[in-house]
């Protein structure tokens, strides 16, 4: 990161000196500024609609590592432009709004500003002292730090806007110790024990210049609480990754990282279209638990109590014989009781009289209805996690094919619609896999008919493709090979943004309807 | 820092031997001057009245910007205070700053002994038991008061 992010160049223009900014005296004009801005400038506040975006409006881009501080930067530039602010307050201010600049100049212009710096723990900075810090009248004496208790000039005492000054080594110390235990830089108070003002970047500059590593520390924090507290970035949760991602919305809509991951932009787990993040988890949970399956076993089959094999109910009576020709034994299917002293009749069964028989008979029912429902999904939907897992393998055996081409005289570049194809080919069973736990959630009407149409559309262009990818493409020609690739990876790409465009229209104008199940 | 104790501990001793905080008896060890042995006296209507509990305070090197190392060597029972001893005080962790002192630490640890937070335990079974019937909570904390914290 180089010096040129810290410049805050609001303060004093000619900064293109090689002296970074922080090196720069403490006593700021800011200072001396004490007219406060209770108005806003004109225009201001006629800021475009907040309202809900649409799904086609989505943006994003990729941030890398280096670009964050200056990303930051750029915030505060925009902010200051109107407040006049010290770079350093504003940027407590928008750390305070997690960096929601419409949200921090609603509050600046609309309320009591007293109450929002006190809120953001930082000074008023229009009613700060005309005297700066290190700069006093009684400079030859000497006063006492109330950390270290030494004797110490006056010159060497350093503090923040609230005037609770201690000694340069003190300062030193407690900074490197809250820096480098500290998980976020932007939330260190005054050391003084009753004070909770912040303290800002300009001290962290002031004071540890010749400790550049806590700095580097000390930055490497402020990106890492950028990032978490503006709501329009996410880190992206590749292992390793570096990268955020900065969108225009919230939404809950995929993103792709540099490094090649797609993820949720809203929860960050991996991309999910066309199911929204609410449905996600409870499918995630559904499946985790992994209690319909269970049940279902539980439901259709039980041990025998003697031998413990596996018995299956097949007819409508209750009296069961074990299987297991060296067992036999004779038991009652409901209570696994022995049959002997059920006598004649299961009714005898003393767990089980005529009315809760009856609920429970008609329960199970239910329950094997509901579980025969979710199956259906399940399968589909574990069915293409299956064949996306086998993605590995496809891009391998595209790899070797790609080199015969190139062997055959065509450029590297004329075979990557091999690649490109493979990519489609992972998008649409992405894609397709989510549908089915959109579509295990959806209510039944005109519109989850429609969107069943797409389904299965999307369904025969995806395996068409899949089967040509990894058969077919050995019988033909080149020329048709790319031809024909092409063709179907262009249609399966339609017929997935058909889908996609449906579902999110549709969530728009709400007309789906979901069963929490 | 040359030539070893900090006059901020040095100060912050002289004033302990001096002005003791009332109730509680806190000196260096004589080998020692960032050891200290406390003592410290049950508050009165608690039921750690007319115990004294001995506690062990240690100033970590880079003391005061790490706060002070406290434990409880006498067995107590109390919610915010585990078997070995060690002591659940905000003051001692994220809500330190060099501005506070040895002194305002012990203040703090008989103000705890004082009002026991079952809330936000260490100890999680004296709290569940603190929290489930005070009135047996109380009996214990006595009993082990007069058992345990007699010199
Ligand atoms: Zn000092
Ligand atoms: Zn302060
Ligand atoms: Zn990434
Ligand atoms: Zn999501
Ligand atoms: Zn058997
Ligand atoms: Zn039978
Ligand atoms: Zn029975």
């Amino acid at each position: 990161m180089s010096d040129s992010d810290y410049e805050h160049d609001d303060e004093d223009k000619d900064n293109d000196d090689d002296e970074p900014d922080y090196l720069s005296d403490p006593d700021d004009e800011f200072f001396d500024q004490v007219e406060p801005v209770l108005k806003p400038p004109p225009g201001l506040m006629a800021k475009e609609p907040r309202g809900p975006m649409g799904y086609l409006d989505f943006k994003f881009t990729c941030i890398g590592p280096d670009e964050l501080m200056s990303r930051m930067h750029d915030i505060v530039k925009q902010v200051n432009a109107i407040f006049e602010l010290p770079p350093c307050t504003t940027r407590i201010l928008l750390s305070h709004f997690n960096w929601d600049k419409e949200r921090l100049l609603e509050r600046f212009y609309d309320g009591n500003q007293e109450k929002l710096f006190k809120d953001a723990h930082i000074v008023n900075p229009f009613r700060q002292a005309r005297v700066p810090v290190g700069n006093s009248t009684i400079l030859s004496v000497d006063v006492i730090c109330d950390i270290c208790l030494m004797e110490t000039s006056h010159k060497q005492l350093e503090g923040l806007e609230c005037h609770h000054l201690f000694c340069i080594d003190c300062w030193r110390n407690y900074m490197r110790t809250r820096i480098e235990d500290s998980g976020n830089a932007l939330a260190i108070p005054c050391p003084h024990g009753k004070c909770d003002i912040l303290v800002n970047e300009n001290i962290v500059y002031r004071v540890m210049q010749p400790f550049p590593d806590v700095i580097r520390r000390f930055q490497y924090l402020s990106a890492q609480t950028f990032v978490q507290q503006h709501k329009l970035m996410k880190w992206c949760p590749s292992p390793g990754c570096t990268f955020a991602v900065e969108a225009n919305s919230t939404r809950g809509v995929p993103v792709m990282c540099n490094c090649g991951y797609r993820f949720c932009f809203s929860c960050s787990s991996p991309a999910h279209e066309p199911v929204s993040c609410k449905y996600f988890q409870l499918w995630v949970k559904k499946c985790e638990d992994d209690s319909e399956t269970a049940h279902w076993i539980h439901a259709n089959t039980k041990q025998c109590p003697k031998c413990k094999a596996t018995i299956e109910k097949s007819g409508g009576c209750n009296h069961m014989v074990c299987r297991n020709v060296n067992c036999k034994a004779d038991f009652c299917w409901v209570c696994l009781g022995p049959w002997e002293p059920h006598g004649s009749s299961w009714y005898n069964c003393n767990r089980y009289n005529n009315s809760n028989a009856k609920v429970a008979r008609d329960g199970q029912a239910q329950h094997r209805q509901a579980l025969e429902r979710y199956l259906f999904y399940y399968n589909r939907y574990v069915n293409h996690m299956k064949s996306l897992k086998f993605e590995d393998k496809l891009y391998a055996q595209i790899e070797v094919k790609m080199r015969d081409m190139q062997k055959l005289g065509l450029a590297w570049i004329e075979t990557q619609f091999l690649k490109q194809a493979v990519d489609s080919l992972c998008h649409c069973r992405n894609t397709l896999m989510y549908t089915y736990v959109f579509a295990f959630f959806l209510t039944k009407n005109n519109h989850s008919i429609l969107f069943e149409d797409n389904q299965r559309d999307l369904e025969m262009a995806t395996e068409t493709l899949s089967e040509y990818l990894e058969r077919d493409i050995n019988s033909d020609s080149i020329s048709d090979t790319k031809v024909k690739v092409q063709d179907k990876s262009t249609y399966c790409e339609r017929r997935r943004q058909v889908l996609l465009d449906y579902v999110y229209e549709g969530y728009e104008s709400d007309i789906w309807e979901f069963n929490m199940m | 820092m040359a030539g070893g104790l900090p006059k901020r501990i040095l100060r912050e001793t002289e004033k302990l031997l001096s002005e003791p905080v009332p109730g509680i008896d806190a000196r260096p060890d004589e080998n020692n001057a960032r050891y200290f042995h406390v003592i410290v006296n049950g508050p009165k209507d608690t039921p750690f009245e007319s115990g004294k509990f001995k506690m062990e305070l240690f100033l970590p090197e880079d003391y005061p910007m790490t706060p002070p190392k406290l434990r409880f060597i006498t067995k107590i029972y109390h919610p915010n205070i585990d078997q070995l001893g060690r002591i659940c005080l905000d003051t001692l962790k994220d809500k330190w700053t060099p501005a506070l002192t040895i002194r305002t630490v012990l203040l703090t640890v008989q103000g705890l002994l004082s009002a026991p937070n079952p809330d936000d335990p260490l100890a999680n079974d004296v709290a569940a038991a603190w929290k489930a019937n005070e009135t047996k909570a109380i009996a214990t904390a006595r009993q082990w008061t007069r058992i345990y914290a007699q010199v």
